[in-house]
Order: C-alpha cells, then structure tokens, then sequence
C-alpha cells in the first residue's frame, strides 16, 4: 500500500528537519559562547541532508541526515581588553555562528517541517477515504 | 463472471492504486526539498496506466522475454528509477544540484488529492451499481 510509504517519507522528513532546528538552536544558543568545554570558541554545526531509499517505494525516497559538520569559518575577533579571555592585543576569538545565517534556516527549517506535517495529513485523510470504499456515498 | 467484475472495476482500481502511488512520489520531492543534488521525479500517468493495464511493472523495464530454455534470466539493476518514473525539469536549477521546485510539487501534491479523489468517486460508484445489481428489487 504505497500511501502508507507517504508516512515514512514525510516522517523521515520531519524528523531530519527537527535535527536541523536542534543545530541552529544550538548555533543560536551558543552564539556568544567565547569559550567552550575544550577551551576553545564554539564553532557553528551544519547538518547534510541526503535522500535515504524507502523499502517498498519504487522511485520515492526520504531523508536522513548523513552528518553534522563544524562550520571551519574563521572565528569572529572582538576587540574586548577588559574580557578576561582576551588576548594581549586585546582581542576575544567569538564562535563563528552568523545569527542572519541561522535565523534564515530556522524560518527553512520551520515551513519544509509544517509543509511535511500537511503531507501526512493529507495522506491519512485519503486513506482513511480509502477504508470507507463501497459503504456510504 | 469474475473477469466481468474485473472488467468493471479493473481500469478504476489501477488508477487508484497508481493516484496513491504518485502521491508517494511528490511526498518524497516535498520532503527531499533541502536535500542536495536530489532531483525532483514524477509518475507519467499515461504511461503508467498503460503499462499497468498490460501487466507490467509501473517501475523499471518491461519483462525481456525469454524464448529460449537457455536465456539468461534478466538481472534486476538497482537504483535509478525507469519505466513510468520520469525526472521533472526544473526552471531554475539550485546551486547544490537541487531540481525541487517546493510551490508546484505543493500545487501537484494538491491536484493529485483532489484526482485520487475523484477516482475513489467514481470505483464506489461502480461498487455501489454492482450491489444495487445484486440486490433483488
């Protein structure tokens, strides 16, 4: 029944555009964070999405996310003398998350996520059409 | 009388099943919209329809015959869809290799509904003219 692969596909979808708010939330969160657990700046985290075969679905695929990378940009430098992380020209290393950058794939992250909630919704609504075949009108 | 109700319901219900089939497809473009170098497919319904009217599969080359006791069975080549299964071209190409355009899937995602729709309409009314047929007066 290939309106149940509707599900797994537009699921998949869902599920790795979550992955992707949860890394700009991360990226948001930790745009000021000068130091991290390793001492160094917090570096941006960017998921890669890539089509993932649906067992059943001739020719449909969904998503998965193949990995999450740290942005290699150059860190921002902030000139900061009384910061107690700076440097002895003055300067503080800032992670290297673009807060523009960030807010535009939430707001792409958001629609692509709702537009996937309205396909399934879409696909329970025919299916559930499809149990009432040969009863009613 | 079998291949009468066949008859009668046969076309109605390959295009269901083929309506449902290609509602998977555009799920799986909405949900690849993000992904990179995933190209958008669509289900030629024509061609589908004629292929499943004649027995073959909707996906992947017609059946090779084999004449000969000695013929080499067809190897199955995965991947790559074929047959009905055909890849839209997109007016503005992204830079990541992404052929999705997410407002006319959204528009055929919508249009396939409102198909699948009717031709659940007009199987339950087959259904139901068959029942009235049966049933004595």
């Amino acid at each position: 029944m290939s309106l149940f692969n509707v599900f797994t596909i537009a699921g998949s979808a869902v599920s790795a555009q979550a992955q992707r708010l949860n890394a700009v939330a991360s990226n948001l969160a930790n745009a000021e964070s000068a130091a991290g657990p390793d001492g160094k700046p917090y570096q941006a985290r960017q998921v890669v999405f890539r089509a993932a075969p649906v067992a059943g679905a001739a020719g449909g695929a969904g998503v998965e996310v193949a990995q999450v990378v740290e942005d290699a940009s150059a860190p921002r430098r902030v000139y900061d003398p009384k910061h107690p992380l700076a440097d002895a020209s003055g300067y503080v290393t800032m992670p290297n998350v673009n807060v523009a950058d960030e807010m535009v794939n939430m707001i792409s992250a958001s629609r692509s996520y709702q537009t996937n909630v309205e396909v399934m919704n879409t696909a329970k609504t025919l299916m559930l059409k499809a149990l009432t075949l040969g009863s009613g009108s | 009388m079998i291949t009468r109700l066949d008859d009668a319901l046969g076309r109605q219900e390959a295009a269901l099943t083929l309506r449902a089939q290609r509602q998977q497809l555009i799920a799986s473009n909405i949900a690849n919209a993000d992904t990179p170098n995933y190209k958008a497919v669509d289900l030629n319904f024509a061609e589908a329809l004629k292929r499943a009217q004649a027995g073959q599969p909707v996906t992947g080359s017609p059946p090779l015959l084999r004449t000969v006791a000695r013929h080499l069975p067809p190897i199955p080549v995965a991947g790559g869809p074929a047959g009905a299964v055909d890849e839209t071209a997109s007016a503005l190409p992204s830079v990541d290799g992404n052929t999705v355009d997410l407002d006319a899937e959204q528009a055929r995602f919508a249009e396939n509904t409102v198909r699948y729709e009717a031709a659940f309409r007009v199987l339950n009314g087959k259904l139901r003219s068959l029942l009235a047929a049966m049933q004595q007066g």
